[in-house]
């Protein structure tokens, strides 16, 4: 069925039952708002895609946020412009970020290894200050990209005689507003989605040689396989699945601003497809879920919430410990992302998926092993 | 016998050493041909120019008619040349199944294209090929390991394995049972005489002479970068020039 083995197959049904399932999954851990889970199926196709092209094929782009930020700014100007249907708005963004990747990835892919990564920094670095400053009249620089009521929305005046009235309008698909839950579960639709392509691509032909280009790009060559156009290719699928992501996080706040295009937001993907498990399926989704779940509990904290925490504590260890943890919480939660990547890479470099792994061979062993035991009583 | 390939006056100089002086070398379709010599000779850099991983300063190489020189190595191997490397160029990562279908698919799909959408398993064609290589290079029984993990002459065995399943035109195969036991030794041998029933044309760079002389059809001798001997190999073994420059100094 959908030409997928069995196993992927239970793979594709679990993640669909988990996506849909996640408001109550995340109810434990006091996540279970719309907004949050918007950000997790968003950014899980961020680094779906990104995976695509670094966890296959080894090149690692420092540059992906500028995909991102196209996709976002392409999705505020098809509101503007025709409609506040989200449909034309991701359509949009796919291509323009795919056309934008194909530039980008066709110069910095004559590089490779850390020249490569720093083609495409210094590509997304440009992106960013040319949305900052230059490309003002698109981007509308420092304020960000935003909805106007004067916006001509032409498809949606002219074709279908919609009045938004005094308000600003948001996104909606054919009526169904894509702020909250149906938000979410628009978001949640195109990341199981993205998710069944990605697992495709790993099965296919195309992904057995991108494999092979992060083993031996020299004997590919000698084997006949033309590896440019490979690797292209990945880094534009990549691209667009930025693009998606960016066009998304557009649908559920419709403002684009250049911060997004950001080296720390082409990091962020990084840390989040390391974190997980690079060259996983799943490993990318639970890295960008991990990230952004520990972004929004961990910077709610504040001195007040550990005093009252340590409240049990005599009052000078008291202060100590607030001080203390207070580094690692709030303003300063990326500290703790740091020490648990660098925790990771350390003793985990498979990542979250390397974890689940070693916990499930210790389970098969130990059963295989008692079941020695018990056939084997003489020894 | 018709020429495969043909060889003409080619030079390469690194900084001042010329490591090919002058080259001409014809190798006759069907036929096993060696090219031994002394360390440093020049046999690999002469392989080198075959494949499209250096360019040689003067001459020409043709192949089949046409001119392998100026053409980026995945075009050469589409033509139909393959080549073994001194030291094993596998993909490490991948199964020894894997290493072998990607050939495969580079021979049945070509040079590029995005058969994303297709599933491996999907492929019969591919899985049969692949799995009826590994047989034959006996190596079918551990089709599903990864292949960094193999012996070294395990991994030259994949790595002609990734050649055969190919079905080159020409192989070309570099020192093929270089820092291989005897018994590896004889092992492969006796692979590569299975091969020559495939009527593959083939150029082995080798200093084992108990291989030349067990495989070759014709032997050329490399010393310096230039050819100062070409004949069978009785000629070769009898040749003076041949016993000095080279037997006579590896093998007292
Ligand atoms: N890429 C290179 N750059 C500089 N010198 C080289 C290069 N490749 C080979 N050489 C030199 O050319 C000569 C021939 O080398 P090679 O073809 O590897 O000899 P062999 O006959 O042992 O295979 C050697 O002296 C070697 O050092
Ligand atoms: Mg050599």
């Amino acid at each position: 069925m959908l030409n997928l083995a069995r196993k992927d197959l239970l793979l594709l049904a679990g993640f669909i039952i988990a996506v849909a399932a996640g408001p109550v999954i995340m109810t434990p851990l006091g996540l279970d708002y719309p907004d949050i889970l918007q950000k997790f199926a968003i950014f899980g196709i961020f680094a779906i895609g990104f995976n695509i092209l670094f966890g296959l094929t080894g090149y690692l782009s420092f540059g992906h946020a500028a995909f991102l930020g196209v996709g976002s700014y392409t999705a505020v100007w098809s509101f503007k412009l025709f409609s506040m249907n989200p449909l034309p708005a991701i359509i949009f963004s796919v291509i323009l970020a795919g056309l934008f990747s194909a530039l980008i990835g066709f110069v910095s892919l004559r590089r490779s290894g850390i020249y490569f990564s720093i083609l495409t920094l210094a590509f997304a670095q440009m992106s960013y200050n040319l949305a900052y400053s230059v490309l003002t009249p698109i981007t509308n620089g420092e304020t960000g990209l935003q909805l106007e009521q004067a916006d001509p929305r032409w498809l949606d005046t002219a074709v279908f005689g919609l009045d938004y009235g005094a308000a600003l309008p948001s996104s909606s698909l054919f009526g169904v507003s894509m702020t909250g839950y149906p938000g979410f579960y628009f978001c949640a639709a195109l990341l199981v989605i993205c998710f069944y392509i990605s697992i495709r691509i790993f099965r296919s032909p195309f992904g057995m040689v991108l494999k092979a280009v992060s083993s031996n790009q020299n004997r590919l060559n000698y084997t006949g396989i033309n590896t440019r156009p490979y690797t292209l290719t990945a880094f534009i699928i990549s691209g667009m699945y930025a693009g998606l992501a960016g066009g998304l996080l557009a649908v559920t706040d419709p403002l684009a601003g250049a911060e997004r295009m950001q080296w720390t937001a082409s990091g962020e993907v990084v840390l989040m497809t390391i974190l997980g498990g690079t060259g996983t399926l799943l490993g990318p989704v639970l890295g960008a879920g991990i990230i952004k779940g520990a972004e929004a509990k961990l910077s709610q904290y504040n001195d007040s919430i550990l005093t009252g925490f340590y409240d049990f504590l005599p009052e000078t260890l008291q202060h100590a410990m607030v001080s203390i943890s207070g580094l690692f919480v709030g303003e300063g939660w990326h500290l703790t992302l740091g020490a648990a990547f660098m925790l990771v890479v350390i003793f985990l470099p498979g990542g979250v998926m390397e974890g689940v792994r070693r916990i499930g061979r210790l389970f098969s062993k130990r059963k295989r092993g008692s079941g020695d035991a018990a056939s084997q009583p003489a020894e | 016998m018709a020429t495969l390939l043909d060889v003409q006056g080619v030079n390469k100089t690194f900084g001042g050493l010329k490591a090919l002086d002058d080259v001409n070398l014809k190798v006759e379709e069907g036929s096993v041909h060696a090219i031994i010599g002394p360390n440093g000779a020049g046999k690999s850099t002469l392989l080198n120019c075959f494949v499209g991983r250096l360019k040689p300063d003067t001459g020409t190489v043709m192949f089949a008619g046409k001119s392998l020189l100026g053409i980026l190595p995945h075009q050469i191997n589409q033509a139909g040349v393959a080549r073994v490397f001194q030291t094993p160029e596998i993909f490490a990562d991948l199964t020894l199944h894997e290493n072998v279908m990607i050939p495969t698919f580079a021979k049945t799909d070509g040079a590029f294209r995005i058969n994303a959408w297709q599933a491996v398993s999907g492929r019969k064609d591919v899985h049969e090929r692949a799995d009826a290589i590994l047989q034959d290079v006996g190596l079918y029984e551990k089709r599903n390991d990864h292949s960094g993990s193999l012996s070294r002459g395990d991994k030259r065995r994949l790595e002609l394995a990734m050649c055969l399943v190919q079905d080159p035109k020409l192989l070309l195969l570099d020192e093929p049972t270089a820092g291989m036991s005897r018994a590896d030794t004889n092992n492969t041998i006796d692979l590569l005489k299975k091969i020559g029933e495939r009527g593959i044309t083939k150029i082995i760079i080798e200093h084992d002479m108990h291989v030349v002389f067990s495989l070759a059809d014709k032997v050329s001798v490399l010393a310096r970068g230039h050819v100062i001997a070409e004949g069978s190999p009785d000629e070769i073994k009898g040749d003076a020039r041949v016993q000095e420059a080279y037997l006579g100094g590896t093998h007292p």
